[in-house]
């Protein structure tokens, strides 16, 4: 196999699994996979720019997708008036307070110079901030929060639509990396690794606590879709001849009164597949305009430089390259990716769950794809935000499946069993942690290895 | 209304609910990020699997305990763990050295960079979190036996004559006294065994180290041990304090990594120094001062509010604000550890 057929092989044979899924399984299923492939994908493309590019070690990857989350929520949903009459004003003010401190601290900081007590009139100034702002706070979440609790209880979202989440959710997470990178970029490698585990975490329990801005664990659901309802495609004419032509085969032949049922089961079933293609075609656009963005810098000598660094920092240092500057570039141009992708999963899903992140979902499977689909080949990541995501999902079943022959001796109704087959499920885990491992140890490259010079 | 003065009951009133608390927690810390710095000292690298070891030391000595209990084997007034612990020991040794062998070995060997192994580590983290799941669980598991307190807040009322009451949980002078005789031991160890004499060799200067003779593989392979005596220990002592969770270990590790970086990566004293600092800054910023502040203060300027700077769902953030705090003011953290 020549090494240019390799990217057309292995897209085929993944095309052909999703097609057994949609003929054996059904095609709702084998869509559900296709369309959360397709925003893997793009969390995949993310974080190779930083790893495959730049060598930057991202653990929080949780958070980003989170904050992508938050930012449809924010951008979508209606406002909500009571919650601003009552405390959107001190919210407000909170807000200023916050960032006007902050700018007031480093102006303070700064011009301090090198005098007596700088840390600790700084330390006391940020003290001061921090007690300022709550102030402002705490009376304002009360009294949102108070607001309809059972339905609201939030300030709401502005209101827009739903698409431009995507973009917000890319610009928060952005946000997010570069306060992250500016800390830690220029110290040793593992920091950066240290803090994104921290701020993920922060980031999700801000997002589980605080009700005034989120509902925290109250969940937001209905959120505004950038598709048809399939209850209103149901109902409308168009589709439904749409419908009777894809199944005139099946229709013929059928009496009146038959024929109506049929039709009616039909529209019902072909809604959902028709929701779901609607989402797949918005994905594989964000998909492709992403994957084209990344190729052009790739390949551009700017993607030359971020390489270079990546393969010798001090020779790219020694000629004349910003390597922190370049680093925080790239940590927030991935960072962005990767929230852009959050969003577009909460939109998928029509709701915001901050209780659901989970970093084992959330940020080791993307690593595992990155690195197994091939580090530093952005057609590499996509295929391995593909076949991951399939393997993940499709192990859960087999993993059930095998855990009942193995324990078939046993006695159905022993403990031993019960637990095994409760159990079964978090063997996935240990799987791709072995596939990790296997890949970085035996095909470093992944199944799409990096193109490295001229060939 | 309170009985005795109101300064003792002030200061009986933050023992119990900060300062024993915070002690015991901060032992917890420093355990971990003892290992967590060894692993660094020597292999250069941010062991993400540290928790997760912690996790697989604490269920191995569960399921010993389960099966000593079922044995009718108790400890008296201590909890049946203690006894499981060596055994859990042993297993975490076995598994930390395997991996070692089959992982980390080989890239050791190539000399590949730093973050090549942070993130074979994501990948152990990866296989043992399936594998405690798996075989244990996600569940909460009750595995505690034995006397559940050394003395009682109410005996120590009626003692004291206070109304406010100290209660020492026995899991509490447990973690104290194990953590205070590990610690004794691992700088014995490391002060004056020759092994732990070229551990501190091996982390100071790598190749001198080699050019005077000293076996790197017995190196590693001593760290691994070591780390699994902490970790196993570290994890047990958490779940008997508080609750054997699977999922709690991998949020551990954020304290615990800032504790290690706090203290200096690589500087045992360090990490100690940092679990300590953590976890009181963890417990005094979420603690609620309202009690204490009636006590202490004249009753025209009683509190209103409950008095807590920050609410205790973010007390990872208190660890993440201090790791940040250390990164920008003193990156090689309080004891001058390895450098940036």
């Amino acid at each position: 196999m020549k090494p240019k057929q390799r990217p057309f092989i292995v897209f085929a044979i993944m095309a052909a699994m999703l097609l057994i899924v949609g003929f054996v399984q059904s095609w709702s299923v084998a869509l559900v996979i296709l369309n959360l492939c397709l925003v893997s994908a793009i969390m995949a493309l993310g974080v190779n720019i930083q790893w495959g590019y730049a060598g930057l070690f991202n653990v929080g990857i949780m958070g980003f997708t989170a904050l992508g989350g938050v930012a449809v929520l924010l951008v979508s949903m209606a406002p909500v008036s009571a919650a601003l009459e009552v405390g959107g004003g001190q919210m407000a003010l909170a807000a200023v307070t916050l960032i006007v401190g902050c700018i007031a601290v480093v102006i303070l900081y700064r011009a301090w110079g090198e005098r007596l007590f700088r840390k600790t009139v700084t330390c006391l100034a940020v003290i001061a901030v921090f007690f300022l702002v709550h102030s402002f706070y705490g009376p304002a979440s009360d009294a949102i929060e108070a607001v309809d609790p059972a339905k609201t209880g939030y300030l709401g979202g502005l209101g827009l639509p739903v698409i431009l989440s995507w973009v917000a959710g890319g610009l928060l997470a952005a946000g997010a990396a570069w306060l992250i990178g500016k800390i830690t970029l220029d110290l040793r490698t593992d920091y950066l690794a240290i803090a994104t585990l921290g701020i993920a975490e922060i980031i999700i329990s801000l997002l589980k606590n605080e009700d005034w801005l989120t509902r925290g664990v109250k969940n937001v659901t209905g959120l505004p879709r950038p598709v048809p309802f399939e209850l209103d495609l149901q109902e409308s004419p168009w589709f439904i001849d749409l419908v009777e032509t894809f199944n005139r085969g099946a229709l013929a032949g059928l009496g009146n009164t038959e024929r109506a049922d049929a039709l009616r089961m039909l529209s019902m079933e072909g809604s959902g597949i028709f929701v779901k293609l609607c989402y797949a075609g918005l994905f594989m656009i964000v998909l492709t305009i992403i994957f084209t963005l990344c190729s052009l810098a790739l390949h551009s000598p700017w993607g030359r430089m971020i390489r270079a660094i990546r393969d010798n920092e001090t020779a790219a240092a020694a000629m004349g390259k910003n390597v922190t500057g370049r680093r925080l570039q790239i940590f927030v141009l991935g960072s962005a990716v990767v929230g852009i992708a959050g969003a577009m999963l909460t939109t998928l899903d029509g709701q915001f769950t901050p209780g659901t992140y989970n970093p084992l979902r959330y940020t080791f499977l993307i690593w595992v794809m990155v690195v197994v689909g091939g580090s530093g080949n952005n057609l590499g990541s996509i295929l391995g935000g593909f076949l991951i995501w399939f393997v993940w999902i499709e192990a859960e079943p087999v993993g059930i499946w095998l855990m009942d022959v193995l324990t078939s001796g046993f006695d159905p109704a022993s403990e031993f069993r019960a637990r095994m087959l409760d159990n079964a499920q978090y063997m996935r885990l240990m799987v791709m942690g072995v596939v990790l491992l296997l890949v970085m140890r035996f095909s470093p490259g992944g199944i799409l290895p990096e193109k490295t010079g001229h060939r | 209304m309170t009985e005795g003065p109101e300064f003792l009951n002030a200061l009986i009133l933050l023992s119990n609910y900060v300062v024993l608390p915070a002690i015991t927690y901060g032992s917890q810390l420093a355990l971990g990020a003892l290992g967590v710095t060894l692993v660094f000292g020597i292999l250069r690298f941010s062991n993400f699997a540290h928790g997760d070891t912690m996790a697989f030391g604490a269920m191995v000595t569960i399921l010993f305990t389960w099966w000593f209990q079922s044995l009718g084997i108790s400890f008296g007034q201590l909890p049946t763990a203690l006894l499981a612990l060596p055994v859990g020991i042993l297993f975490t040794i076995v598994i930390l050295l395997l991996t070692d062998r089959l992982v980390y070995r080989y890239y050791r060997r190539i000399k590949s960079k730093p973050i090549t192994f942070v993130m074979l580590s994501v990948g152990v983290m990866f296989v043992m979190t399936g594998l405690v799941r798996f075989i244990i669980g996600p569940k909460d598991q009750n595995f505690a036996d034995g006397a559940r307190f050394i003395f009682k807040a109410r005996d120590f009322k009626k003692w004291a004559g206070l109304s406010e009451g100290l209660a020492l949980r026995s899991s509490q002078l447990i973690t104290i006294v194990v953590t205070m005789l590990l610690v004794a031991a691992l700088f014995w160890f490391l002060q004056k065994t020759k092994a732990g004499k070229s551990m501190r060799a091996y982390s100071d200067n790598e190749e001198l180290a080699l050019l005077s003779g000293i076996n790197p593989d017995t190196v590693v392979r001593v760290t691994w041990i070591l780390t699994a005596v902490l970790a196993t220990t570290a994890g047990l002592l958490y779940s008997l304090d508080k609750s054997f969770k699977p999922f709690v270990f991998f949020q551990l590790l954020l304290p615990i990594f800032a504790s290690a970086i706090v203290g200096g990566l690589g500087k045992p004293i360090g990490a100690i120094a940092g679990g300590f600092i953590i976890a009181f800054s963890e417990v005094c910023l979420t603690y609620v001062y309202r009690k204490f502040l009636i006590y202490l203060l004249p009753e025209s300027m009683e509190p209103e509010t409950l008095v807590q700077l920050l609410s205790t769902e973010y007390k990872f953030a208190v660890s993440f604000i201090i790791l940040v705090l250390v990164l920008l003011i003193a990156p090689t953290g309080l004891f001058k550890g390895k450098v940036v």
